[in-house]
């Protein structure tokens, strides 16, 4: 098996709370993962679980307690496994008096590109989050949607094999999250490896190949989202032939609608597939597709976070 | 080392354009008028006031930009998290801090040799518009080249300050940096003091206490000339390079502590 882009093995962190009589406490609990090359690993959960503190621990911006943190093959904070990454900060801030288009710059230069290679680089990237226009104007004037965008831009300066974003549809307008969301499927479709932190679970549900949750410090669950363990809330059944009417007289009221000149049925869970589906074959009609309908990633995601001792 | 250098000049760039050359030019034209004027009201010592006055005015400016510019090139970065995306590039804590001074000492040296250009320009139109008989009565002239030893040792002494900021915005916050630094500041001039204590008090335990404080904390004392200078008494070559010595090995031992602190600090 190739080497994994991360590797978190047995991944703690505690930090003292209180002044005169510290206490340790526990950001992060023995959490193992391993995220394969080309990976778009979404890392879920809520404020304080444990996913900010997880990627500052990958970009050894804090020293782990205990475990170790690897990329690419190499450990955390290593020089040459940050030449191949790129990172998006939560509520990503720079400095006022630079532009971002001299923010590139100085950003490409640590990575050693040439001062006329880092402006090429910085253009291109500009455009591609949409602040073209803007790249001369000093970043004390930027919006923080803005701000957000030119995080991301700053990430992608080196070329980056391995991309961490923390939080980046946090701060962005409904366009913005579109783009990024966009952006993210771009860099995933490139080949990158992706591992990006949000509490926005439909962002994750239609960018990721798989899923991490973590809930008070713990990793309570991983997996491709059509494998975790999801509720069951009914069927959507599509038929082509059959009437409106036909279907009204087997029940399905509200239920049934025309779509695009087939009729779609959502059925309960206490209307199983194998009950209904010879009724619609009496009224002539074709079944086209079934497909389960499962609850939302956000209610799974609640209900793994109200029990996380019943999630193993 | 290129990395170094890269944070050094971004260092110097964001300096800068953080007002300091604004509070620069405001001080150097405020400094010509001025001291052109004072001159004027003091028959025959104005040369050494304008001397006296525009050295002290130099080092002064200078101390506000060595606090301020250089608690805040490090403590801002942690402050306002820019340090985050800074450190995720590949490169080393030390170079980051190493970088930053660098950056700042280059600022520093670019205002005090603004503010000397100043400083000589003022007394070189006293010099042009007084009458021979008159520059006749004065110890040393104008325009004294001699001058450049108190100047230079300014900016030693400036460097050192800017590495005590620099040191103490690695692990507390920007304003009880600044509170500290201005402290050791006061303290490094009475240092001398310390040495004497045994003439003061008969306590054989605060004497020890009073000679380790005498060599741990910075004496800054010495890098003072400025009296000798304007007196025209001479100041050697040998003791401007062991002052400036001292200088650059106390320096040296902030930078490793800030490095020995930073590099295991966390950004929480």
């Amino acid at each position: 098996m190739s080497t994994p882009a991360i590797k978190l093995d047995g991944l703690t962190k505690d930090y003292a709370v209180g002044f005169w009589r510290p206490r340790p406490y526990r950001a992060l609990d023995q959490v193992s993962l391993e995220v394969a090359s080309g990976e778009v690993l979404g890392y879920l959960g809520p404020n304080g679980a444990g996913k900010t503190t997880t990627l500052k621990l990958l970009m050894q911006l804090i020293y782990p307690t205990a475990g170790t943190a690897e990329i690419l093959g190499r450990p955390a904070g290593d020089v040459g496994a940050r030449r191949r990454l790129g990172y998006l900060p939560e509520l990503p801030y720079f400095y006022d008096n630079l532009s971002a288009e001299e923010l590139l710059v100085y950003f490409g230069g640590l990575f050693s590109l040439s001062a006329a290679d880092a402006r090429r680089r910085a253009a291109t990237l500009l455009d591609r989050v949409g602040l073209g226009a803007a790249r001369h104007q000093r970043l004390r004037r930027y919006s923080k949607g803005m701000l957000q965008r030119v995080g991301i831009a700053q990430a992608l300066v080196n070329d980056p094999e391995v991309v961490f974003l923390d939080e980046p549809m946090s701060g962005l307008d409904p366009v913005g999250r579109r783009d990024t969301r966009e952006l993210i499927r771009q860099l995933g479709a490139e080949g990158r490896t992706v591992f990006f932190s949000s509490h926005i679970l439909s962002d994750a549900e239609a960018l990721c190949d798989r899923v991490a949750i973590m809930a008070q410090g713990k990793l309570i669950a991983t997996g491709r989202i059509a494998d975790l363990a999801f509720e069951v809330l009914g069927w959507e059944v599509v038929v082509s032939g059959g009437s409106l009417d036909g279907m009204r007289a087997l029940g399905f009221d509200e239920a049934a609608r025309e779509v695009d000149g087939r009729l779609v049925i959502e059925l309960t869970i206490d209307q199983p597939p194998e009950r209904v589906l010879p009724e619609l074959a009496r009224q002539g009609a074709q079944v086209v597709a079934l497909t389960p309908r499962h609850e939302s990633l956000e209610d799974y995601f609640m209900r793994m976070v109200s029990q996380p001792g019943d999630a193993d | 080392m290129a990395i170094i250098t890269r944070i050094a000049v971004h260092a110097f760039k964001e300096s800068i354009r953080d007002k300091v050359l604004y509070t620069l030019v405001l001080f150097a034209v405020l400094l010509m008028g001025a001291l052109y004027l004072i001159g004027q009201l003091t028959a025959g010592q104005d040369v050494k006031i304008i001397k006296d006055l525009g050295l002290a005015a130099t080092q002064i400016v200078g101390l506000f930009i060595a606090v301020f510019i250089g608690i805040g090139l490090v403590s801002k970065e942690v402050e306002r998290r820019s340090i985050y995306s800074l450190l995720s590039k590949p490169i080393r804590r030390h170079e980051l801090i190493l970088g930053k001074y660098a950056g700042l000492v280059l600022t520093l040296a670019v205002n005090v040799a603004v503010m000397a250009v100043a400083l000589y320009l003022v007394l070189g139109y006293m010099s042009w518009i007084e009458s021979e008989e008159f520059k006749a009565t004065w110890v040393r002239p104008a325009a004294d080249p001699a001058m450049w030893s108190a100047l230079f040792l300014v900016f030693v002494q400036l460097a050192l300050v800017t590495a005590i900021a620099l040191f103490f915005s690695t692990f507390s916050s920007p304003s009880l940096s600044a509170v500290l630094t201005f402290g050791l500041y006061v303290v490094g001039h009475f240092n001398a003091d310390l040495r004497n204590f045994e003439s003061v008090v008969d306590s054989s335990v605060a004497v020890y206490l009073a000679r380790a404080l005498y060599y741990v904390l910075p004496n800054l004392a010495p890098f003072d000339v400025k009296a000798a200078v304007v007196h025209g008494e001479p100041v050697s070559l040998g003791y401007v390079a062991m002052t400036t010595w001292y200088g650059a090995a106390y320096v040296a031992a902030l930078l490793l502590a800030s490095v020995f602190i930073f590099s295991r600090r966390d950004f929480k």
